[in-house]
């Protein structure tokens, strides 16, 4: 039987079969089980409108147990067994392992790196990009093209940077752009505006936000006035603090390299084989996918800030800056936090731009593709779920704070 | 906003600007894409596609015809003359300057005659017609002639033609392309069936520990699907699926459920409560209310989940390669096979770009017809 008809076959069982659950399901419960009639009707009645719930549950509870919840602890449990010996119980002996994998340490600090760069990046971009298109006759066209990447699967993403990054050898002519723009490049006053000050300004402002975002949060922990939180706000920030200080330092790191990096003008790169610069070239791919997401949600966003205080605003004389810092940001911070969190989900279950650019070659390794490589080619389900358990772990802080929002909602 | 307090801002033509060069640096990476995919690998491997839409300068090395093929060379009036194109026919390029000797290859312009020695003579006109005159027959290979040409821009739909309809080529997308259909649709469809009950009693019903159940799926919404892999992998071979269609299917809607059901729930708390009330005081079931109310009204919820899924669908990689490809290779589909092509013809760009610009184009064709529906998703999708 050819899959197309095999699909459609399962189309038609699946959804037939759903639907057929649901209508005889509730018809056996008012009409055989407790029947609306007779001397019990009120009673049935009730009776029936208790189970009718985990009636229109049931299907789902079942999909979402055995393929989200199951899967939790079984990877659990494998993380600690070896397959080898008879999925023997080895307690750490996977985590030893891997802990002591180089790989394993280069994943971790890619992945630090995607972290703090990829949301940080596609925010501030989609911020630029909400302020500004709304505030054009066109915008509503532009901000569909800027969103469009949404829509191309990572792996045709992969592909068109690749052709971007590609690189022919020295006196030939270059058909990818990035070394097309390199070779423009000589080492002059623009070469130094272009590559290392502005970049710099860049790194330097980003370094600030996030040294200042990092202060304002210590401050107000340890300020005498404050009230004694819970202990999960108290981790929770002392953890954001010091994010802050390592992305600081990284971009302090980053700054100084800036000017004192010896930029090999004139001669092609292969972008894709140099160690960090590699790194980064894969996060632009996320990035420019991203950006629209974050643009969205933020445009979204800073509609919804009542006009009201924005008058008042100008009218005692703000500028546009200080309209956009004092009166726009802190009214759509929790919007911003969200989008960062989102895109922190994303970065980490990142796998195919990696898989299909570089493979984890040329110290560009990220978990998600350590973890692939380490089920699939070498096969050793033991570490890999240690690394899925890794990758867990690090959601884990934005999944209690997701939960802990929706009950305070619901409340 | 500018206009607020009379006051007019003075800087919208360089929003105005940066808006474009934004947009121009967003676009810039799949227009990229498109143009290769219409190029043959000769253009691709020669300039930059962004060359491709002007015209562009080459140096190119031509042939005239071979003297000993049959009916090439004429005798007239006692010299033996050859006349043809350079490039087959006239037109497809503009010769400007050109030689006959790789290390001068622009010492005469277009409408002169070079000296070949033996008294031969070869004249080369702009659009490439050449006449060659001997006094005595010629034999040997053809005369080579080096010209710098202007060459209009040019593209094909080979590219296309050959990945998509030529039934011989193993590389071709068809097959993929079928069977990424064949996993999208079902595992698009089924989720929101599931997830719709289950929304409508997560929102409308009501029974102990339904708060809980909210969070929990809440949480769900963020578990990272790797970790779902093995534990599933060695379920499914277990119950006897194996690697196959049903298999990814049935991972696809274990993976959209929680959004769907989310999103879904979200949509339909905020629905009128008096609709369902009324309803209810005019003796509807539960399952009159849902399917005659509460679906038709979710429609807006049900396209921008249908939207997520069938994108997220149609361009997962590792779901697939996990669940449904076997060691056959008969089920491969787009993304796996683009990945392939990367590593088997890596530098073979028209081939690539083809494949790639197949696999997103139905996705671009959904994002720009059903956008509207996307936005709305997102916006109601991402957890406040």
């Amino acid at each position: 039987m050819s899959p197309a008809l095999q699909g459609l076959l399962t189309i038609l069982i699946g959804v037939s079969g759903c639907i057929g659950y649901f209508y005889f399901s509730n018809q056996f419960l008012d009409k055989v089980l407790f029947p609306a009639t007779g001397k019990n009707a009120g009673r049935n009645i009730n009776r029936a409108n208790m189970v009718r719930p985990w009636l229109f549950l049931l299907p789902a509870m079942i999909a979402l147990g055995l393929y989200l919840v199951y899967p939790v602890f079984a990877t659990l449990w494998y993380s600690m067994t070896d397959r080898d010996a008879g999925n023997a119980f080895v307690g750490f002996d996977n985590y030893r392992q891997m802990f002591a994998q180089p790989k394993f340490w280069e994943a971790m600090n890619n992945n630090i790196l995607w972290l703090i760069i990829v949301p940080a990046a596609s925010t501030a971009f989609g911020l630029l990009a909400a302020q500004l298109t709304d505030r054009i006759k066109w915008g509503n066209f532009a901000k569909s093209l800027i969103f469009m990447p949404m829509a191309i699967s990572f792996v045709g993403a992969s592909v068109i940077f690749k052709l971007i990054y590609d690189t022919r050898p020295v006196d030939t002519n270059q058909i990818g752009v990035l070394n097309a723009v390199w070779l423009q490049f000589n080492g002059g006053v623009g070469s130094f505006l272009i590559l290392r000050l502005i970049p710099a300004a860049l790194v330097a402002c980003f370094v600030a936000a996030l040294a200042y975002v990092g202060y304002n949060i210590a401050r107000k922990r340890l300020a005498p006035s404050h009230k004694q939180g819970s202990v999960f706000a108290s981790i929770a920030s002392a953890g954001l603090v010091s994010l802050c200080l390592v992305a600081v330092i990284i971009g302090l790191k980053g700054f100084f390299g800036l000017f004192t990096f010896d930029f090999p003008y004139g001669v092609p790169q292969t972008w894709l084989t140099t160690p960090t610069w590699n790194s980064i070239l894969l996060m632009v791919v996320l990035i420019w996918i991203q950006t629209g997401f974050a643009m969205v949600i933020l445009s979204a966003a800073l509609r919804g800030v009542p006009e009201e205080t924005i008058e008042a605003a100008i009218v005692d004389g703000a500028n546009v800056f200080q309209v956009f810092f004092k009166i726009k940001m802190p009214q759509i911070a929790g919007t911003i936090v969200v989008v960062w969190t989102t895109i922190t989900l994303t970065v980490l279950r990142v796998f195919d731009i990696v898989f299909a650019m570089t493979n984890g070659q040329w110290e560009t390794q990220v978990l998600a593709n350590y973890m692939y490589a380490q089920l699939f080619v070498a096969n050793d389900w033991g570490v890999g779920s240690a690394a899925a358990i890794i990758i867990m772990l690090l959601v884990s802080p934005i999944l209690v704070w997701n939960v802990w929002n929706v009950r305070k909602e619901m409340r | 906003m500018d206009n607020i307090a009379g006051k007019k801002s003075g800087l919208s033509w360089a929003v105005n600007i940066s808006v474009a060069l934004l947009v121009m640096l967003w676009v810039f990476p799949t227009a990229g894409l498109f143009v290769s995919s219409f190029r043959t690998a000769d253009q691709i491997s020669s300039n930059g596609w962004w060359q491709s839409l002007f015209n562009t300068e080459q140096n190119v090395v031509l042939r005239a015809a071979d003297p000993d093929d049959d009916g090439v060379q004429v005798l007239e009036n006692g010299t033996y003359v050859i006349r043809g194109n350079l490039y087959g026919e006239a037109g497809k390029a503009e010769i400007g300057a050109w030689g006959v000797n790789s290390r001068e290859i622009d010492t005469h312009v277009a409408g002169d005659s070079a000296e070949l020695g033996d008294g031969q003579v070869i004249t080369v006109q702009a659009n490439g017609d050449y006449v060659l005159t001997s006094p005595t027959e010629m034999t040997g290979r053809g005369q080579r002639v080096f010209a710098t040409a202007e060459t209009p821009p040019e593209f094909t739909l080979d590219n296309y033609r050959s990945m998509l309809f030529d039934p011989n080529n193993i590389e071709g997308m068809a097959k993929a392309f079928f069977n990424t259909l064949t996993v999208t649709i079902p595992a698009t469809i089924i989720p929101i069936v599931i997830a719709a009950f289950a929304a409508y009693a997560l929102a409308w019903m009501d029974f102990p520990g339904r708060a809980i159940l909210v969070a929990v799926v809440v949480g769900l919404l963020v578990v990272p699907l790797q970790l779902a892999l093995i534990p599933l992998l060695r379920f499914h071979l277990n119950i006897g699926i194996g690697k196959g269609y049903l298999g990814v299917w049935l991972a696809h809607t274990g993976f959209g459920l929680p959004l769907a059901i989310y999103l879904l729930r979200n949509y339909m708390v905020g629905l009128p409560r008096d609709i369902i009330e009324n309803a209810k005081v005019d003796g509807a079931t539960d399952f009159q209310i849902f399917t005659k109310i509460v679906l038709p009204l979710s429609f807006p919820a049900l396209a921008s989940f249908a939207i997520f899924q069938f994108l997220w669908t149609w361009n997962d990689l590792l779901v697939a390669k996990v669940f449904l490809i076997d060691s056959t290779g008969q089920t491969t589909v787009m993304t796996n096979q683009i990945v392939e092509l990367l590593g088997t013809r890596g530098g073979n760009w028209e081939i690539l770009a083809t494949a790639a610009f197949v696999s997103i184009a139905v996705p671009l064709a959904v994002f720009f017809a059903m956008q509207k529906y996307l936005v709305r998703g997102l916006l109601a999708g991402s957890v406040k």
